[in-house]
């Protein structure tokens, strides 16, 4: 009894530590800033982080299959300065969303395809997906490019109020996230896709011994945060209403940052999703009370997010450590 | 038969493909851009857009020397741009004359003097850098941490400390004597031209002739075996980083010298992709091993005789972006075909070429 309940905390110990993580760094933030008390509080970490929960959810997939894709920011900005574009010159948003998803689609699977054909470093090959996104971006426009098409504005504007909670509301696009996450846990855990995903990223050649189309998940998986990073920049160009190539320059590393947080391990084979929300809560966290604070510099976020991966990853390799031993 | 091994040789050198794209390049402007080559002799000094390919890129030089090494250890070093911004601010903080206690005036900021002398901030601004590669090391060497997210952290953080140390303010440099690295001339030649030719003898004398290049790229084939056969790859690794930091500061200092300014957001902005562009052009695999400075240099000129032609061109900066990942996509498909062809060459050898380096065949295995 005492080994399996050993062995449990050990299989859900780096989700139950980002977990605990999460609520110290909210209530401790709620204990110096009452104003954080307030549901309100709770929720516009959901408004600001929504684009990076999206991010997160694909970038998850990713390196749980031995993977990274450092291409996320840099689909991003194209999507916001692509689809800003074309509102400008007057296709209607029906036309532009789907577009917009498709291509980006379509660039993560041009890169997932190069990786798995040319058997090249999958971190070389994203790379050059950010810089060949970003590029585009700037020759679409140099410039910030406003929005002012009437459906993105509604969507921008219209706030949902919760019930149960007094005055406190989302707007429509915070809901993409938390709807992406139930699709994600669906497809990780109850179809032979994630199922596949998790033996790939475990080991990727007995994966390919046992019969399962290693190329067409490596492929597909890429294609999925392709498809993620269009949608976080379809929230991110309504949320701002303007569409630029410099938007979220590096979001990756926060990204990054958030999945490592969650408990996902970057060799592959280890994670879940749910760990990336709570991962993107504790940096939302820490942002807000930075912004509470109102004295403590913008650089302060960068820092904390650099010394919390170093630390997640200390009890990540802890874990390891002891499980070996068990 | 001898002709057919002459250009194998030639072919599987690795400054051939380097030279082939550098060639390309200057074919190309031989024939649409030609005053490219014009060299004016001005004060005794030389300008021409060939001698600021050589100036320009000095930095990036400098950076793909260190990471050189840490790709041949089968590592990677993202934080290299941090860490030149991090030198760059350290340079500036240590210049600006106005103390943080002191009432600061624009007369004050804007004074050609320093706070510190010249030498204790070139000595301050590579011991902050050579401390950052140093980090680096024990995190990958000592920690275990996969190299990718363990220089990552520096990445991301390593700008917030650089805006830490200016106070996240874009410090202007006004001190002359500190331009020197970055503008100064000997002889007619920009001072970083020998900077960069200093420190490439040093680091070449240092791997070529002392064991230390063999060890690694012993590390970078198979670390394991490296460590069963006595070697400390633990140290190799730290050296390898160490050095990466060194040379980043280096190039974080003429950098700042050259723009005069020091900027936590945009010192060094992309190196880490210029330099890891610099080292594959350079034919040094990803995945470690075998490794050359010469080339890795050269792969420097080459993105930035590359970035100058388009700048003659009158494409803009930042559009330049998408022809660079275009330039890493064909580098990346030409290596990758080109390792097909060393493979095929490698089975029909009865006998092997080098009986201390045997082309990896490790490198499709997964990492420890």
């Amino acid at each position: 009894m005492t080994q399996r309940l050993k062995l449990s905390v050990m299989r859900h110990g780096p989700l139950l530590t980002t977990i605990t993580i999460f609520l110290m760094a909210y209530i401790i933030g709620a204990q110096l800033y009452p104003a954080m008390q307030r549901p309100q509080a709770f929720f516009n970490l959901f408004i600001n982080n929504g684009f990076l929960l999206i991010i997160g959810i694909g970038m998850t997939f990713v390196i749980l299959t031995g993977g990274i894709d450092l291409s996320v920011g840099g689909v991003l900005a194209l999507t916001t300065a692509a689809s800003a574009a074309l509102l400008k010159i007057g296709f209607s948003a029906a036309f532009v969303i789907p577009l917009m998803l498709v291509m980006g689609t379509a660039i993560g699977l041009g890169l997932g395809s190069i990786i798995h054909f040319f058997k090249v470093q999958p971190f070389i090959v994203t790379l050059m997906g950010l810089f060949f996104a970003r590029g585009l971006a700037y020759i679409i426009s140099l410039t910030s490019v406003t929005i002012t098409d009437p459906f993105y504005k509604y969507l921008a504007l219209t706030p949902i109020y919760m019930p149960f909670f007094e005055k406190a509301y989302i707007y429509i696009p915070t809901l993409v996230g938390p709807l992406l996450l139930l699709v994600a846990i669906y497809l990780a855990y109850f179809t032979r896709f994630g199922r596949i995903m998790y033996a790939l990223g475990n080991n990727e050649q007995s994966a390919g011994l046992m019969g399962f189309p290693v190329g067409r998940t490596k492929i597909m998986v890429y294609g999925f945060n392709g498809f993620c990073s269009a949608l976080a920049g379809i929230v991110f160009s309504i949320s701002l209403l303007a569409g630029y190539g410099q938007f979220a320059t590096g979001v990756e590393l926060d990204v990054i940052a958030a999945v490592v947080m969650g408990g996902t391990l970057l060799t592959g084979g280890v994670g879940s999703v749910i760990g990336t929300l709570f991962g993107i809560l504790i940096e939302g966290t820490i942002i807000s009370i930075l912004q509470y604070n109102g004295t403590l510099s913008s650089w302060w976020t960068r820092i904390c997010v650099g010394a919390l991966t170093l630390i997640f990853i200390g009890i990540q390799s802890g874990f390891a450590r002891r499980k070996k031993e068990l | 038969m001898n002709y057919t091994v002459f250009f194998r040789r030639i072919r599987e050198s690795r400054l051939f493909w380097v030279l082939t794209a550098w060639a390309v390049i200057l074919g190309f402007n031989a024939l649409f851009i030609p005053e490219f080559f014009r060299i004016n002799i001005q004060d005794g000094h030389l300008y021409g857009n060939l001698i600021d390919v050589l100036n320009n890129g000095a930095p990036l030089m400098l950076v793909a020397l260190g990471m050189t090494l840490v790709i041949a250890t089968g590592g990677v070093d993202l934080s290299v741009g941090a860490v030149m911004a991090i030198s760059a601010a350290m340079g500036a903080v240590l210049i600006n004359p106005a103390p943080g206690d002191k009432l600061v005036s624009n007369e004050i900021l804007t004074r050609n003097a320093t706070n510190t002398p010249l030498a204790i901030i070139v000595l301050a601004t590579l011991a902050a850098g050579t401390l950052c590669g140093l980090w680096n090391g024990l995190l990958v060497s000592r920690a275990k941490i996969q190299p990718l997210v363990a220089t990552l952290i520096l990445m991301v953080a390593g700008r917030g400390i650089a805006q830490l140390i200016t106070n996240g303010q874009i410090i202007t440099i006004y001190y002359t004597p500190y331009f020197w690295f970055g503008n100064g001339y000997i002889l007619g030649l920009p001072v970083s031209i020998y900077i960069v030719t200093a420190v490439a003898i040093i680091a070449w004398v240092g791997v070529r002739k002392t064991p230390i290049g063999l060890f690694i790229e012993a590390v970078g084939i198979n670390p394991k075996a490296t460590y069963y056969s006595g070697i400390s790859a633990k140290n190799v690794q730290l050296l390898a980083y160490t050095f990466s930091g060194f040379c980043s500061a280096l190039a974080g200092l003429i950098l700042s010298s050259y723009v005069h300014s020091a900027d936590g957001n945009n010192n060094g902005l992309n190196y880490e992709l210029d330099a890891i562009l610099a080292v594959v052009m350079g034919g040094t695999m990803l995945s470690g091993g075998r490794f050359s400075l010469l080339a890795s240099v050269l792969g420097a000129m080459v993105i930035w005789t590359f970035t100058l032609s388009m700048y003659t061109l009158g494409v803009p900066a930042n559009a330049l972006l998408a022809g660079r990942a275009v330039l890493v996509l064909l580098v990346i498909l030409l290596y990758s075909d080109r390792r097909l062809v060393k493979r095929r060459s490698v089975r029909a050898d009865t006998q092997p070429k080098s009986a201390v380096i045997t082309p990896d065949e490790n490198r499709d295995l997964p990492r420890p």
